[in-house]
This record gives structure tokens, C-alpha cells and sequence, in this order.
């Protein structure tokens, strides 16, 4: 791994951080009060910042760390979290992810406005709590570098191979050392002689250990620090060096630095010299027993510097007691540990996998899937009776197949969360440059669906809650005289429902203005000034292709695409929309998609010879016309009456120009198929195959978009099918011809 | 004898630089991703010099810290605050719960190793 991959991680990890962040500060600003949620947001800030300074992100950087030191303050309690100060965050927490991206893929940010936030934040820090003022953030512009306060503390420098010349050191200064360690030092894993050792490094030294205090050994406490030791080093670094040596252990020992004079050491000190060989703490023999090494050190030190004979006894029942006090700390360790076990065992595990991975192995069950139908088809073929043990191993395959692919597909589910957090930083932006207060309420945002319907789903749903920020939710005012909270609502919903994920967008706006839409479809020829079309057809009207409701166009969502461009993607994505609104009440946007794209449920018919598939989700019911229930309508237009209701008859050979005339119905199937604008069709195919799981085989991948055509799959014969695109040709059956379809498609 | 490091840190992209930049000085590297999980590993893998964040969820430094030193068997083993929490009141917390030193971040590859080669034998 190099530091190329280390950022790419460090990238992928601010995203993560930034949804935390993002739904944290939500959480705060519905007045969640958790600490956890507010240490959450803390170290998702925090965290970007430690990587940023990593990679000499300076400005990313700089922002996080004033956003952090606000952070702080609310975290101490020292900022109150209002929906002010929430607000200031959240448009924070954009410029962060603005920052992000920046760093990652190149381009600009609106400097002004990140400034603009760092004074707010800073007045939030600063303001509220004069106390902070000391620790407040330097004067940061922008593009400051790394935060003097972070270098304030950092290590000293510290350089080994400016030592290796120890010749030149030995004509320095001489300085005496006096170093006496307190057992608080060896209690926080600092090593008196290491400490010693880094010293050696610094020149010529020569060293006396101090045993004076010693106990013997019955009397000793294994934890009791004993030893002091004075050292005369001669160097040419500074004191300030010297000093930087004992820097992770000064408040754990009494260190004096001096300068010598030149006069000899004396000689009559109470002290006996310790040979210190500085070879034994190269490994081995240093590394000791992981018990406590001060008991090790001073029982070296007692062997050589006290009496050996006297001490043979005491050493014995010293050990007794270090190994009974051993055995009790193993059965402590071991309590810890299984405590710790199950503290851990409820943590979700999950690992990260390259979607190129997934990807493949969904192909190759796939290919699976298909492989598997066919050998079933033949071994029908060859053993009529169903009975032989190859037929009975197959259906256990079969079951085993579906199983896995339920399996892999179940791998590519995501829940919706991130598109959905996506979208209050939409409503937040859009309702700010509007005027408007308004509120976003997500539900249902760990509802989980394919990846790569969640990858689509997040343009058309982007311009939808544009364009109910800017149409559907009314100004403050208006809402006002209406009787209305001033602040709107936006409501989004998630759910599964028999197979796909519905999604609502619910507003409490005015709802449509049918009025005008229909005022405005009338002067945009979309319809006949006198059509006569219910309160539901003409809400569905705004979906036309070439409708814009806004009077004029506005900044937001007036950008030249309409609903129509949202119908179009959502179509793509084999899912269907629609609309409902009351006057005064608000609108409901209804999606519904399929959980994924790579399979579909389907009917496979024969039409004029053709094996296709028709989508089951699509298909309402099926049946057998009778002669009596057709009715001809017009030049070539039939009716099938169904239950005492008419429903136009389609003939799917003749849209997709299978033959040149018609069929004759009651020699073949109909196919009672729904279609967007909520009217059903009766489909006519001249025989039904059967029902199975089919895979997507991409026709525009493979091909080119065919009209009225979805996508293609393999059959277990081998046999290429065509899968029916019901909408394009419910679609082609009200006149638009199928070329019409594709230009849309096109430019949609 | 390769020395080995526990490492603690809640940050995928610190944690990765630990790795690299440990492994390249030639030593053994154990991560965890917070103190539960240090404190977990702690357990059999008998670490050289742990190596710790402060802010991670479940458990943080401090708390870390702190178990690692009522460890029996693992209380004298050094530990280094890896953190960008510089004041000194922060620094002041870590040592109280037994950290043996500190290096701030964004750390330089040196310096990390010259303060694990500090504290170890």
C-alpha cells in the first residue's frame, strides 16, 4: 500500500465522517441532547482534520479545526447547541464536504462564504464564552497552514545520527545530572534505564547508581522506584537537549540539569559505582518477564551490589509470592478478557469489498442462474418422467442457485441513508436562497435496496425536493395567512412493499394549482382546450413532457428539465411514478423500484414466433378473450370489456411490428397490464410460456436501445429473449409512435 | 526480534499510515479500532509499545489507557498517545491515566519512530 491508496482511504473515510456529521447535527437540531451524539460529531470532524494534516490538506485543515473548536465548546457544555448555532453548523459541515471534494478531485470554493463560516464559528467559540478566548483558534484564514497550537507541543526533534560522532561530543560541556525516578514513572511504562541510554547517545557520560536505599530483597516493594543515579555528561548540545531526553517522564522523576564546574567529581560520595553495559538492552536479555520490570532491574542490581549470600533466602520467598500474585492476575486477565468479549460481540463486523468484486460475482451467478436453466431444460428434454436421480439433484441445485443469488444480491444492498441525508443539505441550500423555513423529515432511511438504484435514484430525487422547496412549500408569509406553520415540511419515506421499495415525497405546501397547470398545458398544446380531465389527471399532467409549472424560471428548478426528465429516470430505473395532491394540503410524490436491476420476475409469452418477457410487476392479471367481449373501435382500435369496463386491446406483434396486421384475439392471451398514467391496458400475446426469474442481460450495453424493448435476458434454452418495455408500448398504443419514444428517451 | 506495536485508532486512514509507516521500520503491527478492541487484542498478543488515539467511540484513549495499566500482566508496557489533541490540559489527562508519551499529529513517519525506539528496549 503507498500513500496514494493511504488518501484514497483517508477520501472515502471523510464521506463516512461527513454523513455522521451531517446526521448528527441533525439529530442535535431536533433536540437530542446525547452526549455520544455530540461526541460523534466531535470526531467526525476531528477525525478529518488528523487525516487532512496528514496529507498537507492546509485549508481542509484549517476549517476543521476552527469548526472542531466550536465543536468543543458545545461539547464542554460551553456552547449551548440552539437551532442558531445548529444552523451555522450544519452550513459548516457543507463547506467541509465542499473542502472535501475539493482536495480530492481539484477545483474551487466559495472562499467567501468558508470565510464567512469561520467567523461564525469563531464568534460562536469566542462570543459565548470568553473563556475560551485563550484557546480559541489563531486568526485563520482560510488557506492558514497547520495550527501553531498543534506545533506548540510537538516532540521535540530528535535525531540520532546527529550523534554519531561522539569524538567531536566528548570536547563539549560537561554537565551534571542528577536523575531520580519515582515509582510513578516505571507505574506509566517509562524504564529509568532507557532513559539512560537515550543519554549515552548525547556523549561521553559516565554514570553512578545510587543503591543507597535498597532494602533487601523480603522488604522490597517490586513496585518502589529505589534507584538514583548522578551522571556526568560531557556534550556539545545544550541543556534544553539534556532536558528533552527525561521529556516523556519529567513529572515522574526530580531532574536537575547543571552545568559542571571544571573541577574533578568528587570522590568520597556515599556511592558505588554500577557497571552499566549499555550491550544488555539491545534485546534478549533485557527483554524481560512481562511482569513488572523494576522487580527484574532491581533484583539485577541487588545480585551484583548487595550481599548474595544473605539474600538467597529472601529471593526464594520473594519468588513465592511473585508467583502466587502471577496466578492471581492470570485470573483476573481472564475475567477481563471475557468480559471484553462480550462487551464487543454485539459490534456489527463488516468489511469492505471493491464493488468491481460484487459486480463480477453477481455476472458470474448470473451466468449461474442461466447455465443452470438450461441443463434443467435438457435433462426434461431427455427423461419425460421427471424421475431420475439427475432430475431430482437438479431442483436441489435450482433451490441452491436461487439461494445464492438471493445471497449476492443481498451483498449489493445498501440502505437509502446517504441519498437521503444528500437531500436536507438540498433543502437546507434551496429554502435558504428561496426565503423559506423548511423542515426536512426523513423515514425509513435504513431501508435497503440495490446499489445501483440507489446510485439513480439520488438525480431524480434531488430535483424533485428542489422542486418542492421552490413550488410546493409557500413563503413564510403566505403560509402564515393560510393558518400554516411558517415552517413547511418535507416529508421522505422509505419502505418495502410486495418486492419493491416505495418511496413518498410528502410536502405540506398548497399542493398543485390545478388551474394553472391546466391553463398551462392548454397554452403549451399538451391538451384540447375543452378536454375534460379529472382532478388526477391533471395533477399528472405536471409529469408531461415540456410542462413547467413556474411562471418564471427560477435559479433553482427551473433549469430546463421538468418532471418529465424525473418520470424519464425513474422509468429507466424500471420504476413508475405518481402524484396526488390536495389544494391547500400539499402534494405526495409516490416512487415505486424495483430492489434491483440485475434480475426481474417475469411472464415469458410468445408473440408471431418471438419468446419475450414481460415484467410480472407490471402485469395486473391474465386472460383468455372471449369473442363476445371484444369490441372494434374506430378504424383499427379494439376494446376488451372486462367486468363491465372497457379497456383498449394492444396487440404486441403489431406495435413491435412482429406482423402487419392484427392477430385475432381470441386466439391468443391478454396480458391486463398497468401503466404509468395509472390506466390499464389489456396486452395481446399469442401464448404464455410460463413464469420465471430471468436475468438482465443490458441491450444498450450490448446493442443499441431497441423502442418498446427494456433489456434482454438468456433463456434456459440458450435463446435470446426480449424483454418488453410495457410503458413504451402502452405508450406507442396511444399514438405516440415507438420512434417518438426513443427520441425522448434520448434526450431524456 | 521484531518488536511488535498495538495500535489503536478509530481512523481507517490513520490506521493504514500506521501500518505502512511501522512495517517499513520493520516492525510487527496489531490494530485495533478502539479501546474495547485494544484492550481485547491486548490479550495474547503481548505487545513491545502500544500506540493509541484519543477520540474513538465505545472506549477512548483515556479510558484505554487507563485499563491497560490495571492489566496485571500488561500494565508496564509503554504507551504512546497518538493524537491532535495538543493542549496541555489533554496531554496532562493522558499521562495521569498512564501514557508513557506522546506524538502529535499528523504524525512524521521519524518521529513515530523515534519515540517508539525511546520507549523501548
Amino acid at each position: 500500500m503507498d500513500m496514494n491508496e493511504i488518501k484514497e482511504i483517508f477520501f472515502q473515510e471523510c464521506e463516512e465522517q461527513l454523513a455522521e456529521l451531517e446526521s448528527g447535527l441533525l439529530k442535535l437540531n431536533d433536540g437530542d441532547r446525547d452526549p455520544e451524539t455530540v461526541n460523534a460529531v466531535f470526531r467526525a470532524v476531528h477525525s478529518i482534520k488528523g487525516g487532512a494534516g496528514a496529507f498537507g490538506l492546509d485549508d481542509l485543515v484549517a476549517f476543521a479545526h476552527v469548526f472542531e473548536t466550536t465543536l468543543d465548546c458545545v461539547r464542554s457544555n460551553r456552547l449551548e447547541p440552539t437551532q442558531d448555532v445548529l444552523k451555522v453548523m450544519l452550513k459548516s459541515a457543507d463547506v467541509l464536504a465542499d473542502l472535501t471534494k475539493v482536495a480530492r478531485d481539484g477545483g474551487y470554493v466559495d472562499d467567501a462564504r468558508s470565510r464567512g463560516l469561520v467567523k461564525e464559528l469563531e464568534a460562536l467559540a469566542n462570543g459565548n464564552v470568553p473563556a475560551a478566548a485563550s484557546k480559541a483558534p489563531e486568526p485563520v484564514s482560510v488557506a492558514a497552514t497547520a495550527p501553531a497550537d498543534d506545533d506548540g507541543f510537538q516532540p521535540i526533534p530528535f535525531s540520532f545520527d546527529a550523534f554519531d560522532d561522539e569524538d567531536d561530543a566528548a570536547k563539549g560541556q560537561t554537565y551534571e545530572i542528577s536523575f531520580r525516578p519515582r515509582r510513578e514513572l516505571y507505574g506509566k511504562g517509562n524504564e529509568a534505564a532507557l532513559l539512560l541510554r537515550d543519554l549515552t547517545r548525547l556523549g561521553e557520560m559516565s554514570i553512578i547508581c545510587d543503591t543507597g536505599t535498597l532494602p533487601v530483597l523480603d522488604q522490597m516493594d517490586p513496585e518502589q522506584s529505589y534507584f538514583s543515579w548522578k551522571i556526568s555528561l560531557t556534550t556539545e548540545k545544550t541543556q534544553d537537549d539534556i532536558r528533552s531526553v527525561f521529556e516523556f517522564a519529567e513529572w515522574d522523576c526530580d531532574l536537575e540539569v547543571k552545568a559542571a564546574e571544571p573541577a574533578s567529581p568528587p570522590e568520597d560520595l556515599p556511592m558505588v559505582p554500577v557497571a552499566f553495559d549499555l550491550s544488555a538492552l539491545d534485546d534478549g536479555p533485557f527483554n524481560i518477564e512481562p511482569v513488572q520490570p523494576a522487580v527484574d532491574e532491581a533484583v539485577a542490581a541487588d545480585v551484583e551490589a548487595t550481599d548474595v549470600a544473605t539474600g538467597i533466602a529472601n529471593m526464594a520467598a520473594a519468588a513465592a509470592r511473585v508467583e502466587k500474585k502471577e496466578a492471581a492476575s492470570a485470573a483476573a486477565t481472564a475475567t477481563v478478557a471475557a468480559q471484553n468479549a462480550a462487551a464487543t460481540s454485539t459490534a456489527g463486523q463488516t468489511i469492505r469489498v471493491d464493488l468491481d468484486r460484487v459486480d463480477r460475482l453477481i455476472n458470474l451467478v448470473g451466468e449461474l442462474v442461466i447455465n443452470q436453466a438450461m441443463l434443467s431444460q435438457s435433462v426434461i428434454e431427455n427423461d419425460a418422467s421427471g424421475t431420475s436421480a439427475v432430475n431430482m439433484g437438479l431442483e436441489e441445485l435450482q433451490q441452491l442457485t436461487r439461494e445464492i443469488q438471493d445471497s449476492v444480491m443481498a451483498i449489493r444492498a445498501q440502505p437509502v441513508k446517504p441519498v437521503f441525508q444528500r437531500m436536507s443539505r438540498i433543502v437546507r441550500e434551496v429554502a435558504d436562497m428561496v426565503g423559506k423555513s423548511i423542515r426536512l423529515v426523513t423515514e425509513g432511511e435504513n431501508t435497503e435496496v440495490d446499489k445501483t438504484v440507489i446510485d439513480k435514484l439520488a438525480e431524480p430525487l434531488t430535483h424533485m425536493i428542489r422542486n418542492a422547496v421552490d413550488h410546493g412549500i409557500e413563503t413564510p408569509e403566505k403560509r402564515l395567512a393560510a393558518g400554516k406553520d411558517p415552517e413547511g415540511t418535507i416529508k421522505l419515506t422509505a419502505k418495502h412493499r410486495s418486492g419493491r421499495i416505495l418511496i413518498e415525497l410528502v410536502d405540506d405546501g398548497a399542493g398543485i394549482n390545478r388551474e394553472r397547470v391546466r391553463q398551462k398545458a392548454i397554452d403549451n398544446e399538451l391538451i384540447a382546450p375543452d378536454s375534460n380531465l379529472s382532478d388526477e389527471e391533471i395533477d399528472n399532467l405536471i409529469f408531461a413532457p415540456g410542462f413547467s409549472t413556474a411562471d418564471k424560471i427560477s435559479d433553482i428548478s427551473g433549469r430546463g428539465v421538468g418532471m418529465d426528465v424525473v418520470k424519464r429516470s425513474i422509468q429507466a430505473l424500471g420504476g413508475r411514478i405518481s402524484i396526488s395532491s390536495k389544494p391547500g394540503h400539499g402534494s405526495v410524490f409516490t416512487m415505486s423500484l424495483p430492489l434491483t436491476l440485475a434480475v426481474l420476475d417475469g411472464m415469458v409469452v410468445t408473440v408471431a414466433g418471438q419468446t419475450l418477457v414481460v415484467p410480472l410487476t407490471a402485469i395486473v392479471e391474465t386472460l383468455q378473450p372471449e369473442a363476445a367481449a371484444i369490441h372494434s373501435f374506430g378504424s383499427n382500435q379494439r376494446l376488451i370489456s372486462i367486468r363491465n369496463s372497457f379497456c383498449p386491446l394492444v396487440d404486441v406483434g403489431r406495435i413491435l411490428n412482429f406482423r402487419a396486421t392484427q392477430a385475432n384475439p381470441v386466439e391468443g392471451v391478454a396480458l391486463l397490464v398497468e401503466s404509468e398514467g395509472g390506466g390499464q391496458r389489456a396486452l395481446m400475446v399469442d401464448a404464455i410460456q410460463g413464469q420465471r426469474q430471468v436475468v438482465i442481460k443490458s441491450l444498450e450495453a450490448n446493442y443499441t436501445h431497441v423502442p418498446g424493448i427494456a433489456a434482454a435476458t438468456i433463456l434456459g434454452d440458450g435463446r435470446v429473449a426480449l424483454i418488453l418495455d410495457v410503458d413504451a408500448v402502452v405508450g406507442a398504443s396511444r399514438g405516440q409512435s415507438l420512434k417518438a419514444e426513443m427520441s425522448l428517451a434520448a434526450t431524456g | 526480534m521484531k518488536k511488535k506495536v498495538l495500535t489503536v485508532d478509530d481512523s481507517r486512514t490513520i490506521r493504514n499510515m500506521l501500518l505502512v509507516t511501522l512495517n517499513n521500520a520493520g516492525f510487527e503491527t496489531v490494530q485495533a479500532e478502539d479501546g474495547i478492541e485494544g484492550l481485547e487484542i491486548l490479550e495474547g498478543c503481548n505487545p513491545d509499545v502500544i500506540v493509541t488515539d484519543i477520540n474513538m467511540p465505545r472506549l477512548d484513549g483515556f479510558g484505554f489507557i487507563e485499563g491497560v495499566r490495571r492489566n496485571e500482566k500488561y500494565r508496564a508496557v509503554p504507551i504512546l498517545v497518538l493524537t491532535t489533541e495538543s493542549d496541555a490540559e489533554k496531554k496532562n489527562r493522558a499521562r495521569q491515566a498512564g501514557a508513557t508519551g506522546w506524538i502529535v499529529k499528523p504524525f512524521d513517519p521519524a518521529k513515530l519512530i523515534d519515540a517508539i525506539e525511546r520507549v523501548t528496549a
